[in-house]
């Protein structure tokens, strides 16, 4: 019985991401375009654009390979795992276990990986410069996320991200330089992985500012929708990651009664709609960057995730 | 005597049948059937060794030794099998084997056989050999026997001046090492001339010496393993020579070097110094950023490989640092951790190493190009490979569920633990080397996404890559094996890292938790409560989170789908030279890299609108190895060598006076010595 629960948890986990994720990009839109003093597209729009897209014919090339057309599958698929993993109304899931923050990096590194690879299969000069200057990117923000998820498992004692949550909901880890040092690279991190300005242009068509769009330029129809999906989700893992490690109120810990459940339940969506009314207030407060501007912004969160880190070696009470 | 001494005798026996294979290759290295005979006999044997290096590793019990009274008078050639030795046989013969098995495919294109052949098994047999040593001579003989054999397999082909010269800085460089590990164990040997390896274990070394033989043996180990700055012969010698040869260089041979390393400062050189530690720590986080920066500026596939040997070999000394660093402060469990790490990763590079040289292999054989900017839509034409060639690149980029995330995870975990040492300068060094590590992790990904797409995806750059067929089945079964190795690696971690706990044991005399307990078969690198990772479920994780998008997909969109020209955003290009080649692809990185590691020089010239003259592009990357390190070492040596060969050409006078004050210094050091 109690396995069957502990089961359904996780399922309800596994399609809540997935199911959240279009209305996080859509009141993002919807905000940033209030921003900008437009009435924009309503905040479901897009859940109707990607059921056009699922209908859409999928139009390739003719030197498309088994990679192009398998790896919006892959790409989904490893985003999607990775984003159940990351604890997001309760802690404690049955197999939160499997895998620690360091393989959800990883995670969202072979999904990266497949996209990269996607972007040069069909040998367009687009799709190379979006795969080039995504591994510049994920070169340096890799890095600093994996040494945030170092400052994260020195402070709570273990890797594993439910055991963290569950430590920092409790309030026992209080305001530490090192934690502030982190959300501060995390933030940083987040934009530049997410693809949002002042790195690169979700809504972009000119080249020039172009990386995520670059490499996803010749696809089309389901395949466009499951690869949009799967960036959706990306900054709903990216939103829950800040919810759980930073702001962890409201989450229900392991083995705790259905009302603490939906107590959870309202906090995650209400933290969720924060952050997706916050993006939007940053983007367009600032302007996108040249290219070859990134190592100055993401190498910034390098050097101040890698002080934190510096730091708690020197002393556990930083 | 134990319970291994018949599979321990099996696997010793297998050195004089590699060298009796040798003598065959002599005998009928011209015929037609050498190849396939002197390669099959290869796989045979190593099989057999392998199968006995398996038994040897996976049974406890005390170590196996050996005394022929050949060799040193009074000591003897002595051999001996024990945890670490028996791990590291596994290595060489799995490499061994599974290298016969693609050479007897692809040595059929080799244009002089007789050349590669003899020396290939007597390879195979200096590299079991000095697994196998147990004394200081046996092993320094099998040592310079496996550089020699080497050496004159990269001089096959030595009409191309390129490779002549990667032959004469590869043997220099061995020669420089192999003095230094002479000399390191003329030190530890003492002037009672104790070189049975048990006597320099029983042997109590002062703080100096023993500091001074693991210095010589980090210069010694370390240039055949590959360390910066005495990598330089890995990126001429490993390219020069066959593919298959190649892929034992890198994958093996190298290990060799680790195992040199392990021996002499685990097992040798008494207890451990923190500062040992630090040291090997610093190198090999500087190696690993190192290595992979220079493996993304190439755009010749094998260089490219065999400068991320580089990396890699800094990953395993990253872990090897840790584990002196815990052992020296008495934590042993957290040294055997960091001690797994670095072990499974030698396991697991030589797998994906191997099977990616094996791919570049396949490819010069289909194509004739070793040259990435003169590749590309191969995975049309070459399906198998490129399939086995993702893999590996999969692999050695440390994504899961492969086995080389697993071995960087643990070397993760082993920087974790590491603020509990109490030396400040471990605890300022060690969070560099981990941000170097996840530096080189990040950077790796870029360089393999590169590699296979540059030559396998996007379209043909040159005739003949439009024109290349698939290779023949041994080539293919092998690089399968491999794949499969990797991934089995990958899921079912918790049996390496048990059948290691005996090798760190003995090293460092702690182990990590017992991982078949563990439930679910998981990996549990110090306790469950801690960190635990799962490859079994997140693999099946990501196929049942595959197969339910496809099944939605398939169930609520349409299927139709549609083949038409490039989109390119309505500008399709026809010219294949229009998209992103290896020196494009790496330009962002060498943007933000080149300039501050290396001398990167780009020169643009671009004619004026109404100029008829081509454009040029020229870039120029510098090692900083060369010019900080071994060109002012050559130019001194030659101009002293300038200056001292005036002694050629002196009068008889000047002779005489010069023996003469010879022999009166010699005499003044005599009296005033005694």
């Amino acid at each position: 019985m109690a396995l069957i629960v502990d089961l359904l948890l996780q399922a309800v986990q596994m399609a809540l991401v997935v199911a959240v994720a279009p209305a996080v990009v859509g009141v993002t839109r919807k905000v940033k375009a209030r921003l900008l003093r437009r009435i924009g597209p309503p905040m479901l729009q897009p859940y109707r654009d990607l059921w056009k897209l699922m209908h859409k014919e999928a139009v390739f090339a003719h030197n498309a390979s088994w990679i192009y057309r398998t790896a919006p599958y892959l790409i989904f698929a490893a985003t999607w795992v990775a984003a159940a993993l990351v604890p997001s109304y309760a802690t404690g899931l049955l197999f939160s276990w499997s895998a620690d923050l360091i393989a959800i990096v990883a995670l969202l590194g072979t999904a990266r990986f497949t996209l990269a690879l996607a972007g040069m299969d069909v040998g367009t000069a687009f799709g190379g410069i979006g795969s080039s200057r995504e591994m510049m990117i994920a070169s340096l923000a890799e890095p600093a996320m994996l040494l945030i998820v170092f400052t994260v498992a020195l402070v709570a004692g273990t890797t594993q991200l439910s055991a963290v949550a569950t430590l920092f909901s409790t309030g026992s880890v209080g305001l530490r330089v090192s934690l502030g040092l982190g959300l501060f690279a995390f933030l940083f991190v987040a934009v530049a992985e997410n693809a949002r300005i002042p790195i690169d242009n979700p809504a972009t068509h000119l080249e020039l500012t172009m990386v995520h769009e670059a490499m996803v330029l010749e696809y089309s129809g389901r395949h466009l929708a499951m690869i949009e999906a799967a960036a959706a989700v990306k900054l709903v893992l990216y939103f829950s990651l800040i919810a759980c490690l930073f702001v962890p109120l409201g989450i229900a810990g392991p083995g705790a009664a259905v009302s603490d459940y939906a107590l959870g339940l309202v906090a995650y969506v209400g933290k969720l709609l924060l952050l997706a009314a916050l993006l939007p207030i940053g983007e367009t407060s600032v302007a996108k960057m040249r290219v070859f501007r990134y190592p100055l912004f993401v190498g910034s969160a390098f050097a101040a995730a890698a002080l934190a880190v510096f730091l708690l070696f020197v002393s556990k009470g930083f | 005597m134990p319970a291994t001494a018949l599979p321990a005798t099996t696997g010793l026996g297998c050195v004089p049948g590699f060298l009796g294979l040798a003598g065959l290759a002599v005998v009928v290295g011209r015929r037609k059937v050498a190849t396939p005979l002197i390669y099959g006999g290869s796989l045979a044997l190593a099989l057999v060794a392998l199968g006995a290096a398996l038994t040897c590793f996976l049974s406890p019990g005390p170590p196996w030794t050996l005394v022929l009274p050949i060799g040193l008078p009074g000591i003897g050639a002595r051999f001996r099998i024990d945890a670490l030795s028996a791990f590291f046989l596994v290595v060489v013969n799995l490499g061994a084997a599974i290298t016969s098995l693609y050479a007897i495919g692809y040595g059929r294109h080799e244009e002089t056989p007789a050349r590669v052949l003899p020396f290939y098994a007597a390879f195979l047999a200096g590299m079991n050999l000095v697994v196998l040593a147990d004394d200081a001579f046996t092993f320094l003989l099998a040592w310079e026997f496996m550089s020699l054999t080497s050496w004159a397999i990269v001089l096959a082909r030595h009409r191309d001046p390129a490779n002549s010269r990667a032959a004469f800085v590869y043997l220099v460089m061995a020669s420089f090492g192999t003095l230094c590990l002479l000399l390191g164990f003329g030190l530890l040997a003492g002037p009672a001339g104790g070189y049975a390896f048990e006597t320099i274990r029983l042997a109590s070394h002062t703080h100096f010496t023993a500091t001074l033989a693991v210095v010589l043996a980090l210069l010694g180990a370390g240039s055949k393993a590959g360390l910066v700055p005495l990598h330089v012969w890995l990126p001429l010698a490993h390219p020069a020579a066959p593919s298959h040869v190649s892929a034992l260089l890198s994958g093996v041979m190298t290990k060799v070097g680790v195992y040199g390393f392990i021996r002499i400062v685990f097992d040798l050189a008494g207890p451990p110094n923190p500062w040992f530690g630090l040291v090997v720590l610093s190198l090999g986080g500087i190696t690993a950023a190192i290595g992979v920066l220079y493996a993304l500026m190439q755009h010749d596939l094998k260089r490219l490989l065999a400068y991320h040997t580089v990396e890699n070999i800094g990953i395993i000394f990253i872990g090897l640092g840790l584990a002196l660093a815990f052992r020296a402060n008495g934590m042993n469990v957290a040294a055997a951790l960091a001690l797994t790490a670095a072990l499974f990763h030698v396991f697991n590079h030589s797998v994906f190493k191997s099977l990616l040289f094996f791919g570049a292999g396949a490819v010069l054989t289909a194509t004739g190009e070793r040259d990435m900017e003169r590749l590309g839509g191969l995975i049309h034409r070459m399906p198998q490979t490129a399939l086995a060639f993702l893999i590996g690149c999969a692999a050695i980029s440390a994504l899961p569920p492969l086995n080389g995330f697993v071995s960087e995870w643990l070397t993760f975990q082993a920087i974790l633990v590491s603020p509990d040492l109490p030396q400040w300068g471990l605890k300022l060094t060690v969070p560099a080397a981990g941000a170097l590590l996840a530096l080189s992790a990040a950077l790796a990904a870029a360089c393999f996404v590169k590699a296979f797409g540059v030559t396998f995806l996007g379209r043909p750059r040159s005739p003949a890559a439009k024109a290349a067929a698939e290779v023949d089945t041994f080539s293919l079964t092998a690089m399968f094996v491999l794949a499969a190795v990797c991934f089995l690696a990958g899921v079912l971690p918790g049996f390496v890292i048990d059948a290691l706990s005996s090798v760190t044991l003995m090293l460092t005399g702690g182990t990590m938790p017992h991982q078949a307990a563990v439930p679910w078969m998981s990996i549990v690198p110090i306790g469950e409560s801690r960190s635990s990772y799962n490859g079994l479920i997140i693999l099946t994780f990501l196929v049942a989170s595959g197969f339910l998008t496809a099944m939605i997909i398939h169930r609520f969109a349409t299927r139709a789908t549609r083949r038409s020209a490039i989109w390119d955003c309505g500008f399709p290009l026809d010219a294949p030279q229009t998209q992103y080649g290896s020196a494009s692809f790496s330009m962002p990185i060498r943007q933000v890299f080149g300039t501050v590691v290396f001398d990167v020089h780009e020169r643009v010239d671009m004619p004026r609108p109404g100029e008829l003259r081509a454009g040029s592009f020229r870039l120029r990357i510098v090692d900083p190895a060369w010019r900080l390190a071994y060109g002012p070492i050559a130019r001194a040596v030659a101009s002293i060598a300038t200056s001292l060969n005036q002694l050629q050409f002196l009068t008889i006078r000047r002779y005489l006076t010069l023996v003469f004050c010879t022999l009166i210094a010699l005499l003044v050091l005599v009296a005033t010595w005694r």
